[in-house]
């Protein structure tokens, strides 16, 4: 059995191996190992270090991306898997230079104190617009839950996001 | 794997696989793909029209981004919670056959009370399975040999003296879909989770429930529990006690007895009995309350 899927040429590793990975809209070629996380791959590979390492373990938020336009964890993905997928960060969300309103509204509310989630915070803000998950309060409180802030700045937080949405013409 | 409690040798990619979609079966049935994600059957219309209970389970587990990335064969694998099982040093009979279990007398505040042995007492953590054992559904294998059509019951295995083997899945057959086989009750179902934290929190007691009701009595009715099984536990017994009943607490409260009676509660855990009680008191009546038709 083993003899037979080490055969298969589709297998790669534990070297490191030639991976294209589309970011932010641009393919960036990079060798890794294929058990390197997508958050590895973008903080120490590609110096992308806007995603933040709270916890490595799903539990925190602090390194949601998106991946097809779909928030998702970067610490529990594999960078290999995402080949031929299209992976957003923070540092793609504002474009030509001006901040992307979420930006622009957690400055204007005061959404952090430390500043450590907040990257993770706006990419699940965005997302949760999109997605219609911010009809009120409880809606934005269990659909943001995914975001933890140890610094609790969580009302500010509401306050952005409820900005960004009432500005865009509600839901 | 990052913590070093499983070291495997290969791992194979299964996400590319053409096994993401939920289909409505023609008899009103459901068959969701082992890769459809969590968050895309929530919301899939026939999942939310015809069987509420599995929208809501599904929606109530983990957080929006891990829906997002979840699949439906992953979470019924999904490994326990049990923070022996995860720190990799513990004595821990399912990480290391024959080295006991730290749990017995350690920390077991969210360990289980049914199912249990002297060698495992980890509860299963997943929400979704819990909704599905209440609906009969079926697991859908193909291996190296055949395909395989598995009652969900029997997916899951007791703990017994062999905690380390938890479905009976062989090397190389994968999960290729679920099947939910349609049925009245499940319009009229409810999934409820009862935790530490208000959300993004494994449940410490949960219930499934559907119930048909016809002349004021109890026709058919579906229980399962979650949080206090070695596997998600499908309540026979409250069932059983409650067909032909009048809807209403006290035949409630019989049947959620008779299911709790076979509780072995641990010192830190025994609040459990309790709750579970009144959670599956509390789904019944919430799905009855103005329909005792
Ligand atoms: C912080 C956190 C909170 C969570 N909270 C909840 C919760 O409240 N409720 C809940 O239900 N879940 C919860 N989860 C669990 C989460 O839903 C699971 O991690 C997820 O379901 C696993 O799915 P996956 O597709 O990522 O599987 P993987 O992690 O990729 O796989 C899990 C296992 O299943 C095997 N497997 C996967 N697919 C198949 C297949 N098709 N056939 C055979 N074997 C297969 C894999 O080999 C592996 O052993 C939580 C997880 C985290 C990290
Ligand atoms: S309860 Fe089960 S998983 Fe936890 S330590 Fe004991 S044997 Fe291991
Ligand atoms: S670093 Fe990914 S969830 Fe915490
Ligand atoms: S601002 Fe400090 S963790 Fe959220």
């Amino acid at each position: 059995m083993d003899g037979e899927i080490a055969a298969l040429p589709a297998e790669r590793g534990p070297s490191a191996q030639a991976v294209t990975l589309t970011i932010n809209g641009e393919p960036r070629p990079l060798r890794i190992e294929p058990r390197v996380s997508l958050l590895d791959a973008l903080r120490e590979h590609l110096g992308l270090t806007g995603s933040k390492k709270g916890c490595d373990q799903g539990t925190c938020g602090a390194c949601t991306v998106w991946v097809d336009g779909r928030r998702a964890l970067a610490c529990l993905t594999l960078a290999v898997t995402c080949e031929g997928h299209e992976v957003t960060t923070i540092e793609g969300l504002s474009a030509g230079g001006e901040l992307h309103p979420m930006q622009a509204a957690f400055i204007d509310k005061d959404a952090f104190q430390c500043g450590y989630c907040t990257p993770g915070q706006i990419m699940s803000a965005v997302a949760l617009l999109d997605e219609g998950h911010a009809a009120d309060d409880g809606q934005i409180r269990e659909w943001m839950s995914g975001n933890i802030c140890r610094c609790a700045a969580y009302p500010n937080i509401r306050a952005a996001i409820r900005a960004v949405r009432d500005a865009a013409g509600g839901e | 794997m990052r913590q070093n409690v499983l070291r495997p040798g290969l791992l194979v990619d299964i996400n590319d696989l053409p096994l993401n979609r939920v289909e409505d079966l023609p008899e009103g049935g459901l068959r969701i793909g082992a890769l459809a994600r969590m968050s895309d059957v929530a919301q899939a219309a026939g999942v939310v029209q015809r069987f509420p209970v599995i929208s809501q389970a599904l929606l109530l587990g983990a957080s929006a981004q891990l829906r997002n990335m979840a699949s439906m064969g992953g979470n019924l694998c999904q490994r326990v919670r049990c923070s022996y099982f995860r720190d990799a040093t513990s004595p821990c009979n399912k990480r290391d056959p024959g080295s006991g279990c730290a749990a017995l007398d350690g920390f077991n505040r969210g360990h289980a009370i049914l199912g249990t042995s002297d060698k495992c007492i980890a509860t299963h953590p997943s929400d979704v399975a819990v909704a599905l054992v209440a609906m009969d559904a079926v697991v859908h294998t193909r291996g190296p040999a055949d395909d395989r059509a598995i009652p969900i019951e029997e997916f899951f295995l007791l703990p017994g003296d062999t905690p380390e083997r938890e479905h009976p899945l062989e090397h190389g057959e994968l999960i290729v879909a679920i099947e939910v086989p349609a049925t009245p009750t499940a319009r009229l179902s409810i999934y409820l989770k009862f935790r530490d934290r208000e959300s993004y929190e494994f449940a410490l007691v949960s219930v499934a429930a559907a119930v048909r009701i016809q002349d004021g009595a109890i026709a058919d009715v579906r229980l399962a529990l979650g949080g206090v099984g070695t596997k998600p536990w499908r309540a026979r017994r409250a069932e059983a006690s409650l067909v032909g009943k009048l809807a209403g607490e006290a035949s409630f409260a019989e049947a959620a007895g008779q299911e709790l009676a076979a509780a072995k509660p641990r010192p830190l855990n025994a609040f459990k009995v309790e709750l579970a009680q009144r959670a599956i008191i509390r789904a019944l009546m919430t799905l009855t309350n103005g329909d005792t038709r």
